[in-house]
């Protein structure tokens, strides 16, 4: 119980920051019209790409000299960059063809 | 001096991030909405690789420089990933969209777990940050096994639902196994770096026992969820590190992700525990009614003629359109029968196509304007003023079994109301069976009309012959 409390007060901010990062992503996609739900989703899915910063950060503290770390790391960035173009290319593609005449 | 720039590319991240998912909220300005999230990631990332400093317990080590090789294996990574992820995303047909998303979404999840793998062994004891790493190795790796199923049922290779006996139990006792492994790491935290990935192989099992008794009309809903935990999985990563931007894009995707997992399931009017734990049609309480009456045959030119002299013609597409990649022609007949002086609409059910808004998507690929596409609450008033409702390839969504047999797998969706229209003329190729596998007895109903045949084949004769009307 000690401990909890002391996490909480200590990760005091973090855990404002998430709980308004969450409304703010309920809020931003409430009430958006079915249309856009794919690509939505998709738009969604090239943002969570941004993993591919860790990827980066842990490779530039990689060690030059282990092998295996650099193989994981740079198979991680190469996933990372997929998710991120890959997704907005498409999404971009998708939303292209919505036009009004 | 580096580190506040940094901050401050992280900072104009995060709110692309927030601004470009509103914007993608209004059809006007979706598209650059998307553009704008894909700058702050592109300022987000060249700030990670160029504004990097080595923390060294905390302070900056300024003689650390990153070697050659790293930064070309960096740069190596981003180039391929960007000509495979841009040719793909250019290549692929429409219609193969869900796969896709799937696919990058597993892409994401799988560079989650590596972070995950690598990061274990420089955190050894310190409780907060293993957590940290543990949960977004987990998490990022039940995605990417996920989502890999759900790709590989999408396209077909994989078409039935595998169903272990008690499959419920086991993946439940699995999930159980998972999470106290992930807690009993974090807290012994062993050095061992091969039982770290035995839980690595446990969460990717894990991931693969979760999809595979899933049906393939539920796949848009567990992609959606598996999104959300890929972003989770970012979310873990930037705890990890106090990075800002991480945290706001993994949550902002994780809640919003889950969200729009709730609205699909609304929208088949199926709560999710349902969708995870009650896999569709395993109950085995399929509706024994004997559906009673006539099936009446309608020719293509009687179509034509009935069409041409209506006030107002509703079309409801459903995924058998695409299939037979009938867009464009269906497109071109609108644009006739507006041309004379018909009132042409879109009925849209929310989950028609494998995604919602997928038929939008494939319909837009075929320029029909988006105004044209009506939503279910917004059509359904609509259908007693009228005339002929033209029905192709769908058939579930419009099928009166959700609204009056208690039995049927389906009962309880809302459906379009298509019943109140004068004339209801349904193309399909045969008498089968709906994608849920059941009978519909709108055929069955004396003002439907068949129009048997190939959606594309039937759709260029009916626009052929109302050329010549």
């Amino acid at each position: 119980m000690e401990q909890l409390l002391e996490f909480i007060t200590i990760h005091r901010e973090m855990i404002y920051f998430v709980l308004l990062s969450v409304f703010v992503g309920v809020e931003v996609i409430g009430g958006v019209p079915t249309v856009l739900h794919t690509p939505l989703m998709s738009g969604a899915n090239a943002i969570h790409g941004v993993v591919i910063v860790g990827a980066i950060y842990v490779m530039l503290n990689v060690d030059p000299s282990n092998t295996l770390a650099l193989i994981l790391g740079f198979l991680a960035v190469l996933l990372g960059t997929l998710n991120v173009v890959g997704g907005f290319v498409v999404t971009d593609r998708m939303l292209g063809m919505f036009k009004k005449k | 001096m580096k580190s506040a720039l940094l901050e401050i590319s992280y900072l104009i991240g995060s709110v692309t991030f927030i601004l470009g998912l509103k914007m993608m909220g209004n059809p006007k300005t979706a598209r650059r909405g998307n553009l704008l999230g894909a700058v702050g990631m592109t300022i987000a990332i060249v700030g990670t690789i160029f504004l990097f400093e080595k923390q060294d317990h905390g302070a900056v080590d300024e003689s650390y420089s990153v070697p050659g090789l790293v930064y070309a294996l960096i740069f190596g990574a981003i180039a391929l990933g960007t000509v495979v992820g841009w040719l793909t995303a250019k290549r692929v047909q429409m219609t193969k969209m869900p796969e896709l998303v799937s696919m990058f979404n597993g892409m994401g999840g799988a560079c989650a777990a590596l972070i995950g793998l690598m990061e274990y062994e420089h955190n050894l004891g310190q409780t907060g940050a293993l957590s940290a790493i543990v949960a977004g190795m987990v998490i990022g790796s039940v995605s990417f096994s996920g989502s890999i199923i759900a790709y590989l049922k999408l396209n077909g290779s994989m078409r039935q639902p595998i169903r272990l006996p008690q499959y419920n139990v086991i993946n439940t006792l699995v999930m159980a196994g998972v999470a106290a492994f992930s807690v009993w790491m974090v807290i012994t935290s062993p050095s061992d770096p091969f039982i770290l990935y035995v839980l690595f192989a446990c969460a990717i099992v894990y991931g693969i026992l979760f999809t595979i008794p899933i049906g393939g009309a539920d796949m848009p809903v567990v992609i959606s969820l598996l999104n959300s935990f890929t972003g989770l999985a970012a979310a873990f990563g930037g705890f990890l590190y106090d990075n800002k931007v991480m945290l706001t894009g993994g949550i902002l995707v994780g809640s919003a992700g889950t969200l729009l997992t709730l609205v699909m399931c609304k929208a088949m009017n199926r709560p999710l525990s349902n969708v995870i734990f009650g896999a569709f049609g395993a109950t085995g309480a399929s509706s024994d009614r004997e559906i009673k009456g006539n099936i009446k045959d309608i020719g293509v030119s009687d179509t034509a003629v009935l069409m041409n002299y209506s006030k107002k013609v509703v079309i409801v597409p459903g995924y058998g359109l695409a299939v037979a990649q009938a867009q464009h022609v269906i497109h071109e007949l609108e644009s006739i029968l507006e041309a004379r002086g018909v009132t042409v609409k879109y009925a849209i059910h929310p989950v028609a196509g494998r995604m919602p808004g997928h038929m939008n998507v494939l319909l837009a690929e075929s320029n029909v304007s988006y105004d044209k596409l009506v939503e279910m609450e917004d059509i359904n008033p609509e259908f007693a003023s009228t005339d002929v409702v033209l029905v192709v390839g769908a058939n579930d969504v419009v099928n009166p079994a959700a609204k009056n047999d208690p039995a049927s797998p389906i009962y309880g969706m809302p459906i379009l109301d298509v019943e109140n229209a004068q004339h209801i003329i349904v193309n399909k190729r045969s008498m089968s069976a709906g994608y849920a596998g059941i009978e519909n007895e709108l055929f069955f109903n004396p003002k439907t009309s068949m129009l048997f045949g190939d959606a594309k084949d039937v759709l260029t004769k009916l626009v052929t012959e109302l050329k010549s009307l």
